[in-house]
């Protein structure tokens, strides 16, 4: 099993022992790892069912549910971490998911595939719909519902009072961008974030 | 794939007494008695260890004999599909254990056995039964066969109900628990459906107050209406339209009052092989204990397995509106809440309730992939 970088951030930013919801855990390696070094207490959301089946397959917890719609089976303040990652683009509405997840636990992690990339603005301009490894469907198959860049998505978390504690751009090979921090709007193919909400949203 | 043959599963069938009046069994509700005989199957092995063994809880109108092929028997048992050779529940790695319930018909004692006391069968005096009455029954068998922990509990229906008491009240005795298209608490309209049900068999002027065994009566006509009732409840609009659709039963319709269309003598027929190997008694008793089982209702109720949290695999089907997807998250909700590692699947399946006895291949994936994970988790 290859680690994705960004597993590997994500795993660096959390704390042994901590409880952490995946909301659209795949194959649950994150989990898995999680609970194999750290001894988190994990758990998993998963709709795709051959993910699930691997998810059950790695012993990882994992609970069938739109996350769209179902959250609320999750009580305030039950875990120490939710995470989300590249996946909040293909949710109907990003801003309540987000509530929900500040809501659920007062550290999330976010990741999201940056519409805004230049080879994604380079694709537009000749015309086509951007394919890329971070948006890897054909306009008509994708699951993404949601077209948004970074600045977008760092107005979005502003506006809901979500404080950036980490902000990573990663290239579009999945590594951490070389590029200077300021220009992640243009050069990040997908930037992960660590965020506390500031003030009560709860 | 066919069923195997009782000798290819190793299966063996005993009887084995639990209580006596040494050591009576005390019901949850009130009430002893003095005999408990359990029958129960077997298939597979039990390892060195003894680290293999899954426990089965039947249904409602289940029974000890799950799996494999009786001789002169024309059909399996009732969960073949799921359990043997090759199998989800794969008879050559796990030794698979399945009891009849207390209050059954099938060879455990149940209200229609011969009370000692009196010489008659038990009748209506037989104590009201709980949900914790079939755990402690069967955790005294798990000790009777000198298992310590059980790899996993597993059932449907009733029978999941019976493994969501189990893993709430005993948590430590098993590594595992599956719980199939059951429900903490039915929902009005399924108390509705079993209240129904009762009423024709204690109606039936044939039921003798409980005493039909002496009387030489049977309510045949009220057992028969409520199979059939809850027969309709157990499959789907979809399910039999598809194997009926408004077929007649002969060549042609012939309008009058008797069995006409394919469904009726379906119904009809269901009905009969029902009177064959059911009990009155039974039915009324067993159907009760599902009415008043509340699991979550005491404030306490997840304290144990929230002190000894065990992976809970929650399945229910898409089409099954006698224990609806609603019920099953209800109880996803409640197990999560307490820090128990929950898999929850909806599986889309369209023939209802009876889903859970069918071969379905993403419900086998799902069922197999779990139990051989648990069993990598315990032998590692």
């Amino acid at each position: 099993m290859t680690i994705r970088v960004d597993f590997s951030l994500i795993s660096s930013w959390i704390a042994p022992g901590s409880r952490v919801l995946d909301l659209g855990c795949g194959q649950g390696s994150l989990l898995r790892r999680l609970a194999d070094t750290k001894d988190c207490r994990i758990q998993g959301v998963e709709m795709d069912p051959d993910s699930f089946l691997e998810a059950v397959g790695n012993g990882v917890p994992v609970i069938e549910m739109n996350i769209d719609k179902e959250l609320d089976l999750f009580c305030d303040d039950s875990y120490d971490v939710v995470i989300l990652s590249r996946t909040l683009q293909a949710v109907r509405r990003p801003e309540t998911v987000l509530k929900h997840m500040v809501r659920i636990a007062p550290t999330i992690i976010v990741s999201m595939p940056n519409f805004a990339y230049w080879r994604n603005r380079m694709g537009l301009m000749s015309g086509h719909a951007p394919v890329s490894k971070d948006l890897p469907y054909s306009w008509h198959d994708s699951p993404n519902v949601h077209f948004g860049s970074v600045s977008d998505l760092e107005t979005l978390f502003s506006q809901l009072s979500l404080s950036v504690v980490k902000c990573v751009p990663l290239s579009a090979t999945g590594r951490v961008s070389k590029m200077p921090f300021a220009s992640r709007n243009l050069s990040a193919g997908a930037v992960l974030y660590q965020l506390r909400n500031d003030t009560s949203l709860r | 794939m066919a069923a195997k043959s009782f000798e290819e599963l190793n299966t063996c069938t005993s009887d084995a007494v639990l209580f006596t009046s040494d050591e009576p069994f005390h019901f949850v509700r009130g009430g002893q008695i003095d005999h408990v005989q359990v029958r129960y199957e077997t298939y597979g092995t039990l390892n060195e260890a003894k680290t293999n063994a899954i426990f089965i809880c039947h249904a409602l109108t289940g029974d000890a004999h799950a799996a494999g092929i009786r001789q002169g028997d024309t059909k399996p048992g009732w969960w073949d599909s799921m359990i043997g050779s090759g199998k989800p529940v794969d008879t050559d790695r796990f030794f698979v254990i399945c009891p009849n319930i207390l209050g059954g018909c099938q060879g455990t004692t149940g209200p229609s056995s011969l009370n000692p006391a009196t010489g008659q069968s038990y009748g209506l005096e037989f104590p009201i039964l709980d949900m914790q009455d079939f755990v402690t029954v069967h955790r005294r068998l798990v000790a009777h066969l000198g298992i310590d922990k059980l790899l996993a509990v597993m059932g449907g229906s009733l029978g999941g109900m019976q493994v969501l008491q189990w893993a709430l009240s005993a948590p430590q005795d098993m590594h595992a628990a599956l719980i199939i298209a059951a429900s903490s608490r039915l929902s009005a309209q399924n108390i509705a459906f079993s209240a129904v049900a009762r009423e024709a068999i204690m109606r039936d002027a044939g039921f003798s107050d409980g005493h039909y065994l002496e009387k030489d009566t049977s309510p045949d006509t009220g057992l028969s209406i409520a199979r059939m009732m809850a027969h309709i409840t157990y499959t789907s609009e979809g399910a039999l339209w598809n194997k009926f659709g408004r077929d007649p039963q002969n060549e042609d319709l012939t309008p009058g009052f008797g069995v006409d269309f394919a469904i009726e003598s379906y119904l009809q027929h269901q009905a009969e092989t029902f009177l064959d190997r059911f009990d009155a008694l039974s039915y009324i008793y067993l159907s009760r204990v599902m009415d008043y089982f509340d699991a979550f209702s005491s404030p306490q109720a997840s304290a144990k397995i929230a002190e000894h949290p065990i992976p809970t695999l929650v399945c229910s089907f898409t089409s099954d509106w006698r224990f609806s997807s609603s019920q099953s998250k209800r109880m996803v909700a409640r197990l999560e809440r307490a820090g128990v590692p929950v898999t929850y699947r909806d599986i889309d399946a369209g023939v209802g309730h009876d889903s859970f006895l069918l071969s379905i291949p993403q419900y086998e994936d799902l069922i197999r992939a779990f139990l051989n994970r648990s069993f990598e988790e315990v032998v590692r």
